[in-house]
């Protein structure tokens, strides 16, 4: 099976779904303390420089089977923004605000997409593949 | 029931069946019929956080964690190895009719058990870093969270690309014996972390 050389996009998105848990991960184990914001923050940030890496490194992939991408991609955005959007109702439930609330909703929207764009990329860099 | 071939002997060049093709039964890559049950569990949890009684939430997060355990341990240790051992026609359809039902069951489960796991922690007062066996629970945060990343990074993609290229006219075996196995490796890995998340429930359970 011949491969294109593609940029290490499921690694790097791996990554940031790493940094976005340990993100996660940090704000909970403080819960109901007050929680230093700076090394969630400082995760979020990092796990959002890499989708933005990723999806730039892909965007200049040639012959990038996009119309794949995106078809598959947009239904995964769709069912992971529920999956979201039910975790968000759980923390909103639980009265989180402020900070906390801000910097999970963020990470949990950075998780929203990012997965999709792994589906959509393993899909894709094996279409038209003979 | 439509059929489609599959190649076992590379790509094949004319629209009709390839030598030594293989039959597999037309599918749907998220299977439509699954869809309303889903709606139903997620609104079951939706209105066990409501409530937020110790029976709904007790009851959402034991039957899912149950079910996402023994679906990692019996796919990633049973039925993975017999996969693997099984002729080229048989893993065929029985990836076919197995996957799809994977894309609904998986994440599903998960996002039942981890809502409801969190709701429950809250209203138990377990997820409280003043809890006595706090480190227990951070623990289980970790387990979880590397088995979601792995999940999320390899595991998932992996089964919708490979249900996508047998939606294929001609689909490509050797691109589906590579996620297959991605498919179940990674299944088996989260498998052994899943035996991580037996010792720490039931030291929570202990106390």
């Amino acid at each position: 099976m011949s491969d294109r050389r593609l940029p290490p996009v499921t690694q790097v998105g791996m990554v940031s779904l790493a940094l976005i848990v340990a993100g996660g991960i940090y704000l909970s184990a403080h819960l109901p303390q007050h929680v230093p914001l700076g090394p969630a923050v400082a995760l979020l940030c990092a796990s959002t420089l890499l989708l933005a890496g990723n999806l730039a490194a892909l965007a200049r992939v040639q012959g990038f089977a996009w119309l794949r991408f995106f078809e598959i991609a947009r239904w995964a955005l769709l069912a992971y923004a529920i999956i979201a959007g039910m975790i968000e109702y759980s923390f909103v439930r639980d009265h989180l605000s402020g900070g906390p609330l801000v910097v999970l909703t963020l990470s949990l929207a950075v998780f929203a997409i990012h997965v999709p764009v792994l589906i959509g990329f393993t899909v894709a860099r094996y279409d038209g593949l003979a | 029931m439509a059929h489609v071939a599959v190649s076992s002997a590379g790509p094949a060049l004319a629209d009709a069946p390839p030598p030594g093709a293989i039959e597999r039964p037309d599918f749907q890559i998220v299977p439509r019929v699954g869809l309303p049950i889903v709606a139903v569990v997620l609104g079951l949890l939706i209105a066990g956080i409501a409530v937020n009684e110790l029976w709904p939430l007790e009851f959402l997060h034991v039957v899912g964690g149950a079910a996402w355990t023994v679906i990692d341990l019996f796919l990633g240790f049973v039925l993975g190895p017999i996969i693997g051992r099984l002729s080229i026609p048989a893993r065929v359809e029985f990836t076919t009719r197995l996957m799809p039902k994977m894309v609904l069951i998986m994440p599903t489960v998960v996002t039942v058990t981890l809502a409801a796991g969190w709701q429950l922690g809250n209203k138990l007062g377990t997820v409280q870093s003043s809890y006595h066996l706090h480190g227990w629970v951070v623990a289980s945060y970790i387990v979880v969270g590397v088995m979601a990343v792995i999940a999320l990074g390899l595991l998932e993609p992996a089964n919708i690309a490979v249900l996508v290229e047998m939606k294929k006219p001609r689909p490509n075996p050797a691109v589906i014996e590579r996620l297959m196995k991605r498919f179940i490796y990674t299944a088996g890995a989260t498998g052994l972390m899943q035996v991580a998340t037996f010792v720490i429930m039931t030291k929570l359970a202990a106390g």
